[in-house]
């Protein structure tokens, strides 16, 4: 049965290379991804004021669209997947609020639906025992491995917190996109900000700021000698990668290290076409530093 | 006549009117001379958009006024027009991305999807889907899903966040009209025929003909050309 997909609007423009990286993988390993007609923004945001029902409104009717089709709904969006599951927390808890949304948006949705991120799906549904089986089953056919690249998993704050609410992993420790990594072969570096925030939206309010976090963050995993970094986040990867311009300028010797979408290295670790991928919207082109893992 | 009058409230003042009028005639038939608020009188100029309740019932209805037929207790009023935003441009310098929406009307991406605005919609289109799909910047599709927009207004009117939807749907669509929408290559082969003068001739001659010659050369023509 096909899994509803919701894309979100970064992933319709700024971010194509993750949707579409995510889209191959998943074709790839026999997950069917459905994206919902005409969906709405989710929000970008989880209103932090809890009587701003009217922000609600528009998360949970992609939450009820959903519904209409299945028992979850998967993002790959780090964003999206927070507010949605945010929203639908916040709507299993609190029936009379609920009610008020319902009414609002003449559905009767009863909460009752699973908001997922791909990882949980590949981790507990597929399995990274069996995506190493297809990850060197890739390998005999196309003689391309990841073996030796040393990736840094970086997490930020949307994917896991708050803990209560997400349930994803441990949001202080988590294990996930390490497993992930090494199931497709390649050597996660452990770095100590990779639950740290990227910046986020500061980037338009105090960009000097989040520059300065995001370099934070791309120092640690360079002194733990990353090649490069990952996200499952679209605003992390656009402030950790366009913003190495900047940290370029203040910083004398800064050496530029690629960020990509998991999606896009699990995509090259099951040797699938890349054409497609983006790449020429990232700020540091990440083609080069792969090509000298041979691939 | 007959027909025994029913009850309506013209911004909050009683008339009664016969029950068969669109409530334009009724408010002309109420004395009301339409200056703005009526344009076509026939559903498609989007002058008359209008606003409505009904006794005993908390919901609030809208309609175009030349379209719709009065009902006793009506409470309405028409919204001719409403102060929304609208951006200048000039189309021949524009370019069909996405960037090109946010920066024309960089409050598209203020909107919550409520869906406030797809409640309003007199032609019952699905606003706030055509609005999801300029903030993902499928111009195509904001094109495609507003086709039948009247530019009443109402959805603005109604919008949470200060919206211009309507004016938004018709930049995607003159974009999509003069950048997207496929050429059509048959159009363009035509016309360079006849700048090439292939029916110059054939022109002439039927213009050489007398009126009998040319009638019976229509009641002999080729009606579906092989």
């Amino acid at each position: 049965m096909p899994i509803p997909y919701y894309p979100g609007c970064t992933l319709s423009t700024k971010a194509r290379g993750y949707d579409a990286s995510g889209r191959a993988v998943a074709k790839a390993l026999g997950l069917e991804l459905e994206e919902l007609q005409d969906w709405n923004c989710c929000g970008a945001t989880f209103p932090l004021a809890m009587d701003n029902l009217l922000a609600m409104t528009g998360p949970t009717q992609v939450l009820v669209q959903a519904r209409a089709h299945s028992d979850r709904l998967v993002t790959l969006c780090a964003i999206c997947y927070n507010v949605l599951k945010r929203t639908n927390y916040f709507l299993q808890s609190d029936a009379e609020k609920r009610d008020r949304i319902n009414y609002f948006i003449e559905a009767d949705y009863a909460g009752d639906l699973r908001v997922q991120h791909f990882l949980e799906i590949l981790r507990d549904e597929l399995g990274f025992e069996a995506l190493k089986q297809r990850v060197d089953e890739a390998r005999k056919e196309t003689g391309k491995s990841l073996e030796g690249l040393r990736v840094a998993p970086y997490y930020g704050c949307l994917l896991l917190r708050p803990e209560k609410e997400l349930q994803l992993d441990n949001a202080e420790d988590p294990r996930i996109l390490e497993d992930l990594l090494q199931a497709i072969g390649c050597d996660p570096v452990d770095f100590s900000h990779r639950v740290e925030c990227c910046g986020s939206y500061l980037l338009v309010t105090s960009p000097d700021l989040a520059a300065d976090m995001s370099y934070a963050v791309l120092q640690s995993a360079a002194h733990n000698g990353a090649h490069l970094l990952v996200t499952a986040c679209p605003l992390c990867q656009y402030n950790l990668d366009h913003k190495q311009a900047e940290m370029a300028r203040q910083h004398p010797g800064f050496k530029p290290l690629p960020v990509l979408y998991f999606t896009q290295l699990m995509g090259l670790a099951l040797g699938l076409n890349s054409d497609d991928w983006g790449w020429e919207l990232h700020y540091v082109d990440p083609r080069p530093v792969l090509a000298g893992h041979g691939l | 006549m007959s027909e025994e009058l029913v009850p309506v409230f013209i911004m909050g003042k009683r008339y009664d009117v016969p029950p068969s009028l669109t409530i334009m005639k009724a408010m002309e038939y109420a004395g009301y001379q339409l200056i703005r608020g009526v344009g076509c009188r026939g559903g498609f100029c989007g002058a008359c958009g209008t606003v409505y309740r009904l006794r005993d019932d908390d919901t609030l209805y809208f309609c175009l006024a030349c379209q719709t037929v009065v009902q006793p207790h009506m409470y309405l009023v028409q919204i001719p027009f409403f102060p929304a935003q609208r951006a200048e441009y000039d189309l021949s310098k524009l370019v069909p991305r996405p960037e090109q929406l946010f920066s024309l009307y960089p409050e598209l991406l203020r909107c919550l999807g409520c869906g406030t605005c797809t409640k309003a919609c007199p032609q019952d289109l699905d606003v706030k889907g055509y609005m999801a799909a300029a903030m993902r910047g499928d111009i195509a599709r904001v094109a495609d899903m507003s086709f039948d927009c009247i530019m009443c207004g109402l959805c603005a009117a109604r919008c949470p966040v200060g919206e211009a939807q309507y004016n938004i749907a018709i930049l995607c669509r003159r974009l999509y009209g003069r950048y997207l929408a496929p050429r059509s290559q048959h159009l363009e082969d035509r016309l360079a025929e006849i700048k090439a003068g292939k029916f110059d001739k054939p022109l002439e001659e039927l213009k050489s003909l007398g009126v009998e010659e040319l009638k019976e050369r229509y009641k002999a023509r080729d009606i579906e050309p092989r």
